[in-house]
């Protein structure tokens, strides 16, 4: 008997065993194209953020160190140039402003579209993506009379959100619009009126809450946007952070603060998706 | 709800719909897809507008209600809790709606919960718990607002076999419990005739028929129920002075008014009985074993009578003996069959409806 079972046992194990060394191999190939994708691309993305690191840490001569431009993104002011301090306040100000306009504006509408008048979903999701068609020069020569009119009325660089808000819509749509098709949003609205729910109650307290990590990302994507877009400001005359940067880097001979400041703002942003990625996580682990 | 009518474009949902459910009673609606049974439910609870037709509850005309306003408790076919919501949360959402106070409304959600037997379940998400626990947290949900009207949209499809069959009998004993009114609404057969008090089987947005389970299976009121609710076999007749002749065996008539002619009489399967023939001989009544199928307790014979198929439902202990080729003798109880006008289609087996 014994020998029967080792007879029979010996071809299958040889058999099984020869697939599961290929699959080793197969298994150590691809992780070794991983990690030489992952490496190049790395690189690709991280020399000139170190070389970025590097040039603000310079000292007044060459291959000496100093936190001199670091200290400056506090206090720089220069003939001409208003405080750095001021546009770093008014670009995060933006991006607070256009997230909660672009969330007002978007997440209800979706969901409204979405529950009452799906036939209006395709025109929604078009006039949502037109702006990424449309070049910003050209979104500036539509905007100018507009902006030439708002600053007639010496109104600051915070009325930029108007068209933050439309240069975030394709980006915040594409976001809201996959965490919406995530839910079966027909059943829990229909669940949640036949148990008194008035349509505000169903938006606000059904249906966005479990759109969180949907509107997390819509939220992300529109502050990065805000954090850096520097052509509709510098074309409109507003000073955002980007404008105010460049203009420092045009005007003065302390290039060390520029690099600081792009540097900050990037690790700026970079913080902010880790943490809205962590609080998306924790929500989903716990709900 | 009378003359309620609905119509989607050209198609007709639901056809002039008159409907009264009494007090505390169970109604099943039951029929193919598309027969307007959902549609019927959505309208009694306000989610779709009526075309023309009138509803109330109670006395009160609530056709133009909205939904959020008529006071109907409602489990869906699809698992419908809010999944950022605890379970006890769930339970209590109506409650909270109505501003009862939060001591009160969690008393009362605790009170449903155990009610449902998921009272230890309570501060778990909807992800945590099954299916089928998913659902009795609906119904305990739609319970604990104490709506007028009951609505059960197929709750149970989603479910396996044996918790469907579990919840199935939890949701009568809930029912009868609480007394509550309710509309059940199902394609399941099985489902309808055992938990509802009266079934009413749709068809192309009108009722066939609405009696109670057994009435509905011995006593079908058209032979599209008789049809539907379990299996028949066709078998050409002739009706002759309130009665019909079928391959020799005199059977009552449903409707005895019926004229006299040729007709295809509706026998249940388990109306036929076999027995063993070793002869082989013909006769009216004398066939071969096509197959048998084994259904656990019974077990269903497909017998070939010369070019007319016919099914027996067997007790399994009965069938065992039989096999495919074997030479059987039927015999029909004179059970009251239902017939149909035309006889052309005659000994073809009607396909059980799920």
């Amino acid at each position: 008997m014994a020998a029967v079972t080792a007879l029979n046992e010996s071809p299958a194990a040889a058999s099984a065993g020869q697939p599961r060394g290929m699959q080793l191999r197969r298994r150590r190939r691809l992780n070794v194209f991983r990690y030489v994708v992952f490496t190049v691309f790395g690189l690709f993305f991280a020399l000139p953020l170190l070389a970025m690191l590097r040039f603000s840490l310079e000292g007044a001569k060459l291959g000496t160190w100093s936190l001199t431009a670091w200290r400056q993104i506090a206090s720089y002011q220069n003939t001409g140039i208003p405080p750095l301090i001021s546009s770093i306040e008014i670009t995060l100000e933006l991006a607070v402003i256009t997230c909660v306009v672009m969330l007002v504006l978007l997440v209800p509408t979706m969901i409204w579209i979405r529950l009452r008048v799906q036939w209006l979903a395709r025109t929604m999701e078009v006039l949502c993506l037109l702006p990424l068609t449309i070049p910003a020069i050209v979104l500036v020569v539509g905007l100018g009379p507009i902006y030439n009119r708002i600053q007639h009325y010496e109104l600051s660089a915070l009325m930029l959100f108007w068209v933050y808000v439309i240069l975030a819509l394709p980006y915040a749509y594409r976001a809201l619009a996959a965490g919406l098709s995530a839910i079966d949003v027909t059943t829990l609205s229909e669940a949640a009126r036949s148990l008194g729910a008035s349509w505000f109650t169903v938006i606000v307290r059904v249906i966005a809450p479990n759109m969180r990590q949907a509107i997390l990302n819509a939220l992300l994507l529109t502050a990065a946007l805000v954090l850096g877009e520097f052509t509709i400001a510098y074309l409109l005359l507003y000073n955002n952070l980007q404008e105010e940067l460049y203009s420092i880097s045009r005007n003065t001979p302390n290039a060390g603060v520029v690099y600081s400041t792009s540097f900050a703002a990037l690790l700026f942003a970079f913080v902010l998706l880790l943490i809205l990625s962590y609080a998306g996580r924790r929500r989903r682990g716990r709900g | 709800m009378e003359g309620l009518s609905r119509h989607y474009g050209p198609v007709v949902a639901l056809d002039r719909l008159d409907l009264t459910l009494q007090p505390g009673e169970l109604i099943a609606l039951l029929g193919p897809s598309g027969c307007g049974k959902t549609t019927t439910l959505r309208l009694l609870a306000g989610l779709e507008d009526a075309d023309s037709g009138y509803i109330s509850v109670g006395g009160k005309d609530i056709t133009h209600v909205s939904a959020a306003k008529r006071d109907m408790g409602m489990v869906f076919q699809a698992y419908s809790l809010f999944p950022h919501m605890t379970v006890r949360q769930n339970v209590a959402f109506g409650l909270r709606l109505r501003r009862i106070d939060a001591a009160k409304r969690d008393r009362r959600a605790l009170e449903m919960l155990e009610l449902v037997g998921l009272s230890t379940q309570a501060d778990r998400y909807p992800h945590q718990i099954s299916g089928g626990q998913q659902q009795r947290v609906a119904l305990a949900r739609a319970l604990a607002i104490e709506p007028q009207v009951l609505l059960l949209d197929e709750p149970l499809s989603a479910l396996d076999a044996k918790v469907r069959a579990q919840l199935r009998d939890e949701i009568r004993r809930i029912q009868l419990e609480v007394g509550i009114t309710t509309l059940f609404v199902t394609h399941d057969q099985e489902e309808a005739l055992a938990i509802a008090d009266r079934v009413g089987v749709m068809r192309e947005g009108h009722l066939e028929q609405l009696a109670p389970p057994t009435e509905v299976y011995s006593r079908p009121a058209t032979p599209f129920v008789a049809e539907f609710v379990g299996l028949s076999n066709r078998l050409s007749g002739v009706v002759r002075g309130g009665t019909v002749e079928v391959r020799g065996c005199t059977l009552p008539l449903v409707d005895s008014d019926t004229p006299d002619g040729e007709v295809v009489a509706l026998v249940r399967p388990e109306a036929v009985s076999l027995a063993p023939d070793a002869s082989t001989e013909s006769g009216p009544l004398a066939g071969t074993v096509i197959a048998v199928t084994f259904l656990g307790a019974t077990s269903r014979v497909t017998v070939d009578l010369g070019g007319t198929s016919v099914l027996a439902q067997l007790p399994t202990s009965d069938a065992t003996a039989l096999t495919a080729g074997s030479r059987v003798t039927l015999t029909i109880r004179p059970d009251p069959v239902l017939v149909s006008g035309s006889s052309a289609a005659a000994g073809s087996l009607a396909e059980e409806e799920a």
